[in-house]
C-alpha cells in the first residue's frame, strides 16, 4: 500500500512566520520522502539550532533535534551506527556554514550517504537579525549596522572544493526544482548537499522572494552537465563572489560525481552488522583478544 | 616481597619506551609483578625521558621511589639520576655516552662500564645498544638469557635471521659482561616460579572493558594521554563489529557518539582535559535527550593545555560540573588497571539504563602506565543490560519517549522500529517529544510540565546513586589515622599504610572509586567514625575533598596535595602521615 503525504505529517504545526521560506522546503521534504516511498520510521532527520531547525518537529520520521551546528556529526553518528537508515540533515546557514562550518567540510570529504538541506536566509533570524556567514557584503544588520565587510561564505564553491559528491540549489519560490532537486539528493549514494535559498520576510530585506525572483534560474534548462567538474566550478562561482556580481543565481544540480562512500570503505561496516543491530555484544574468545598482552 | 626497581633513561627517539617495556613483559613473563611509570615530554627526539619498572613477587602498587639498577644511554641522564641509585644497585653506562665523571653515586652502588654503542655499531645497528643494556640487566637481576632469546625472535622472527642473530649477538654481549665481571648483584629475585601473566595499561583495560561491555561505536580525537584506547580500538575493533571514528575535533567525536548511541549502538569516546572541555555542552546535550553516552577522561596536567606529558587529578570539578543546568550523571574513578576494565563495563550498563553520560575518569598515570594482571581479573562473561526498551512488536501509538515514571526512565526505540517515531530534542519537551520552548514556554499547564519533566530526569541520579560503591577500606579498621584518596592515587596509599604499619604506626586507607553521586548517609557514617583524617589528591584545590565537604559536609582534617606532574610516591604519603601523627597538623 503506498504512503499517502499525511504519513509524513507531524501533528505539530510550523511555528514560523508566515511567508518564511522554510515552509516551501518542509513542503518539498515531506514530498521528496513521500515520492520516494520511504517508510517514515526509516529515515532520521537531524537538525540542530535556528528557526529552520526547528523542522525535525514538523515531520513523522525519526528526529534529532540537537545543539546549535553539531546536527552534521549526529547524523554521522547515526549513519554509522546504522547505514540501513536515511539519514537527512537540515538546519540553517548559521547553523551549518557558520558555527558547524568544521564537521560541515568534513562530512563532505568523507563522501558519507547524508543528504542535507540548509536553508540559507542569509540572516540569523531566531536570534533576531544579525548577520550571517552568507549575508552579502554592505549588508546592514543588528550587528552590522555599518554593513557586513566580509566576504559571504559560497556553499556551493565550498561543497565542491571539500569532495562532496551531490551539489545543488534550490529555491524557496520553486517547489517544484526543489522538490526534484531533493529527491535526487536523496537517491544520491554519497554526501548530498541542497542549498536552499529560503528567505527571511522579517529579518532580511535584502534578499527578497522578488530579489531572487529576479536572478534564479534552473541550470538544466541552460544544458548545464552536473558531471562536468568545470562547468560545476563556473556555475558555482557565479554568486556569491568576490566582485560582487549578483545579475544571476543558478539553482538545480551543480554537481554530481560517483565516489564510494564512507560506509562502502569503513573496516567495520564492510564486514559486520550494522552496530545498531547487532544483537550479541559479548567476547566470545576472550583469551583471544588477550593473547597479545602476554 | 622481593623487588627491584630498574630505570633506562636517555633522550626521545633513543628507544627508552620500548627497553623498558621489553624488561617489563620478561619480569612478567617470568612470574612477578611489574607497575612501570614513564616521564617523558611533548617531544618526538631529544629532551629527557626515563622509565622507571618496578618488580616484585607480589602486586606492585605504585613506581616506588629511587632505581636499583640504572641504564643510562644519554648524559642527562647520568647527570639527573646517578645519585639516586639505591644502596647496592648497579649503574650501566657507556663512555661514548656519557660521563660519570663529577656525579656522585651512592659508595655501595656498582658502576659498570659497557660499550654498548660500540657493540651495536660493530653488529651493524647502533640502535641495538638498548639491546646490549638489557642484557645487561638481566644478568645482574639472575633472570636467564633464555627469555629475552625468545622475546627477541618474537620481535624480529618475521624479518631476515640476521637481525635476529645480530641482536642475539649484542643481548649476550652486555649478558656476559656482567657474567665475566662482577655477577649478578644477587638480589635473589626468584624468576620463572609464578605463572605467566598479563602486562597492560589501563588505556588497553578500559579498551578491553568497552570490548567486553558490548560497546560497538568509539569515536576520539587524537590527544596525550588518551590517544592509545583510540589505537587499541582502531586495531581491533573492526574485528569485533566496532566502528572507530577519528573525528575532526572533540566537538564532532561526542556528538557522533551521541548520534550513535541514539540509533541504537553502545557508544564510547575519551580524550583528556582539554577535548573534554570541547565536548561540554554535548555531554549536557545527550542528559537532555536522554541518549546513553560514556564519556572517558585520561586527565593531565592542567590548566589548559598544561604539561601534556604529566599526571594530575584536576578534573573532577570539570566533570562534575559539565553543562549548563543540571542532569544526571554519574562518575566513576578506577584505581587499578583491573577497575579501568570493570569500571567501563559498569559505565556502559549504566548509560544504557539510565538514559544518560557516564563519565570515568582515569589520568596519565594509570592510563599509560603498565600493570601486571592475573587473567581472573578481567571477567568477560558480564551482563549486557540495554535498559527499558519499547516493545518492537507493538505498534508505537501515542510512543512517550519520555513519559514520567517512578525511576524516571522512560521506554527507549530506535530509528527503525515502526510507528515509535519520535523527536529528541535538546528543547525541553513533552512526554512525547514535543517542545514546550517555543509557543508553550510560560504557559500555565507548561510551566507545570517542564517542572515535572525536570523532576523526572533528575529521578535517575537517585537510581545511579543506588548502583555506586561505597569506598574501600584497607588496613585496621579501627586506626588512629586514615587516609582518604580516589582513583589511581589509592593503590600508592595502600603501599604507604603497609610501610607505616611496619613502622609501628595505625594508619588505614579509604579508597573511593565511584565519585559521584555519593550514597551521602552511609559515606557519611563511615567518615565519622574515623579518627584523623588526610585527603591526598593530585591536584591544587583539594577538589573531591570539597565535594566530599558539599555533599556529606564532612571535612577532611588535613590535606595532601601534589600538582607538580608527578604521581605521589609512598614517601611523601608516609611523611605527611608522620608529621600528621608526631605533630598533629
Amino acid at each position: 500500500m503506498a504512503l499517502e503525504l499525511q504519513q509524513y505529517k507531524s501533528e505539530t504545526k510550523p511555528d514560523w512566520c508566515p511567508g518564511c521560506g522554510d515552509f516551501a522546503v518542509l513542503s518539498a521534504l515531506t514530498r521528496a520522502l513521500q515520492v520516494l516511498q520511504l517508510p517514515p520510521w526509516n529515515v532520521l532527520l537531524v537538525s540542530g539550532i535556528g528557526c529552520s531547525s526547528n523542522i525535525t518537529g514538523f515531520l513523522s520520521t525519526y528526529g534529532y533535534h540537537g545543539l546549535h551546528g553539531r546536527a552534521v556529526p549526529v547524523a554521522t553518528g547515526a549513519k554509522l551506527a546504522n547505514p540501513e537508515l536515511t539519514v537527512i540533515v537540515a538546519g540553517g546557514d548559521g547553523d551549518g556554514y557558520g558555527i558547524g562550518v568544521g564537521h560541515f567540510v568534513h562530512a563532505m570529504r568523507r563522501n558519507l550517504d547524508l543528504t542535507y538541506v540548509v536553508m540559507n536566509n542569509e540572516i540569523y533570524g531566531l536570534t533576531t537579525g544579525q548577520a550571517s556567514p552568507t549575508s552579502e557584503k554592505e549588508h546592514r544588520t543588528k550587528s552590522t549596522p555599518e554593513g557586513v565587510i566580509e566576504n559571504p561564505i559560497n556553499p556551493i564553491a565550498l561543497a565542491i572544493a571539500s569532495g562532496a559528491t551531490f551539489v545543488a540549489r534550490g529555491f524557496s519560490g520553486d517547489v517544484k526544482t526543489l522538490t526534484d532537486v531533493v529527491v535526487r539528493a536523496i537517491k544520491h549514494k554519497g554526501f548530498a548537499l541542497v542549498d536552499v535559498m529560503s528567505p527571511c520576510v522579517t529579518y532580511n530585506k535584502v534578499n527578497t522572494y522578488d530579489w531572487f525572483k529576479k536572478r534564479v534560474y534552473v541550470v538544466d534548462k541552460e544544458g548545464h552537465n552536473p558531471r562536468d567538474i568545470h562547468a560545476a566550478w563556473a556555475k558555482a562561482i557565479e554568486w556569491p563572489n568576490l566582485d560582487g556580481t549578483r545579475e544571476r543565481v543558478p539553482t538545480g544540480v551543480i554537481y554530481e560525481a560517483e565516489y564510494p562512500t564512507y560506509e562502502q570503505l569503513d573496516p567495520t561496516l564492510s564486514r559486520h552488522e550494522p552496530p545498531a543491530k547487532q544483537r550479541k555484544l559479548g567476547v566470545e574468545n576472550p583469551d583471544e583478544v588477550l593473547h597479545e598482552f602476554y | 616481597m622481593k623487588e627491584i626497581a630498574f630505570r633506562v633513561g636517555g633522550a626521545a627517539g633513543d628507544g627508552v619506551a620500548s627497553t623498558a617495556e621489553t624488561f617489563a613483559r620478561l619480569c612478567v613473563r617470568g612470574g612477578l609483578w611489574v607497575h612501570t611509570y614513564s616521564s617523558y615530554q611533548s617531544v618526538i627526539r631529544g629532551g629527557h625521558v626515563w622509565t622507571q619498572v618496578r618488580a616484585g613477587t607480589e602486586p606492585v602498587l605504585s613506581q616506588g621511589e629511587e632505581p636499583d639498577v640504572l641504564i643510562i644511554l644519554n648524559q642527562e641522564t647520568a647527570d639527573i639520576h646517578v645519585p639516586l641509585v639505591r644502596d647496592g644497585g648497579a649503574i650501566v653506562y657507556d663512555e661514548q655516552l656519557s660521563k660519570l665523571d663529577g656525579l656522585r653515586a651512592r659508595p655501595t652502588v656498582r658502576l659498570v662500564k659497557l660499550s654498548m654503542l660500540a657493540t651495536a655499531r660493530q653488529l651493524g645497528e647502533p640502535m641495538m645498544k638498548n639491546v646490549v643494556a638489557l642484557g645487561a640487566a638481566l644478568a645482574l637481576l639472575d633472570i636467564p638469557f633464555d627469555p629475552m632469546e625468545k622475546a627477541i625472535r618474537e620481535v624480529f622472527g618475521h624479518k631476515k635471521p640476521e637481525i635476529v642473530e645480530m641482536n642475539l649477538k649484542a643481548g649476550h654481549t652486555g649478558y656476559d659482561a656482567i657474567a665475566n665481571d662482577g655477577g649478578s648483584l644477587g638480589r635473589d629475585l626468584p624468576y620463572g616460579q609464578g605463572p605467566g601473566r598479563m602486562m597492560m595499561t589501563g588505556n588497553e583495560a578500559m579498551a578491553l572493558g568497552a570490548l567486553a561491555g558490548g560497546c560497538r561505536f568509539y569515536s576520539a580525537y587524537p590527544m596525550t594521554p588518551a590517544s592509545a584506547i583510540l589505537h587499541w580500538m582502531a586495531t581491533n575493533g573492526p574485528k569485533h563489529g566496532i566502528v572507530v571514528k577519528q573525528a575532526e575535533d572533540e566537538l564532532a567525536v561526542v556528538n557522533m557518539a551521541i548520534g550513535a548511541a541514539y540509533a541504537g549502538a553502545r557508544a564510547m569516546c575519551a580524550t583528556s582535559g582539554g577535548g573534554f572541555s570541547l565536548m561540554v555542552e554535548a555531554l549536557g546535550q545527550a542528559g537532555m535527550t536522554e541518549t546513553p553516552l560514556v564519556a572517558v577522561l585520561v586527565q593531565r596536567t592542567g590548566p589548559s593545555t598544561g604539561l601534556p606529558t604529566k599526571t594530575e587529578q584536576g578534573d573532577l570539578n570539570l566533570a562534575l560540573g559539565a553543562g549548563q543546568g543540571d542532569w544526571p550523571r554519574a562518575i566513576l574513578a578506577p584505581r587499578s588497571a583491573a577497575e579501568c576494565f570493570e569500571s567501563i563495563v559498569k559505565a556502559l550498563n549504566l548509560a544504557d539504563v539510565y538514559q544518560t553520560p557516564i563519565l570515568v575518569l582515569s589520568d596519565l598515570y594509570l592510563g599509560e602506565g603498565n600493570r601486571t594482571l592475573a587473567r581472573d581479573e578481567l571477567d568477560f562473561n558480564v551482563p549486557i543490560l540495554r535498559g527499558f526498551l519499547a516493545d518492537e512488536n507493538g505498534d508505537g501509538k501515542g510512543f512517550k519517549r519520555y513519559k514520567f515514571t517512578e525511576s524516571g526512565i522512560s521506554p527507549r526505540a530506535f530509528p527503525g522500529m515502526k510507528g515509535y517515531q519520535f523527536t529528541a530534542a535538546t528543547d525541553e519537551h513533552m512526554e512525547n517529544g514535543f517542545l514546550i520552548s517555543d509557543v508553550l514556554a510560560g504557559v500555565p499547564p507548561w510551566i507545570e510540565e517542564r517542572r515535572k519533566m525536570m523532576e523526572k530526569r533528575m529521578r535517575k541520579l537517585e537510581g545511579l546513586r543506588s548502583e555506586m560503591s561505597l569506598p574501600e577500606l584497607w588496613g585496621p579498621p579501627d586506626a588512629d589515622l586514615t587516609i582518604v584518596s580516589w582513583g589511581s592515587t589509592s593503590p600508592t596509599v595502600r603501599e604507604a599504610i603497609g610501610r607505616l604499619a611496619a613502622e609501628g604506626h595505625r594508619v588505614n586507607s579509604l579508597e573511593f572509586s565511584h565519585l559521584f553521586p555519593l550514597r551521602i548517609a552511609e559515606t557519611q557514617e563511615i567518615l565519622e567514625e574515623r579518627k584523623t583524617t588526610i585527603m591526598v589528591e593530585a591536584n591544587y584545590t583539594g577538589q573531591f575533598a570539597r565535594l566530599l565537604r558539599a555533599e556529606t559536609g564532612y571535612a577532611v582534617d588535613h590535606m595532601l596535595t601534589k600538582y607538580d606532574g608527578e604521581p605521589f610516591e609512598p614517601r611523601e604519603i608516609v611523611a605527611r602521615a608522620v608529621q600528621v601523627i608526631e605533630h598533629g597538623a
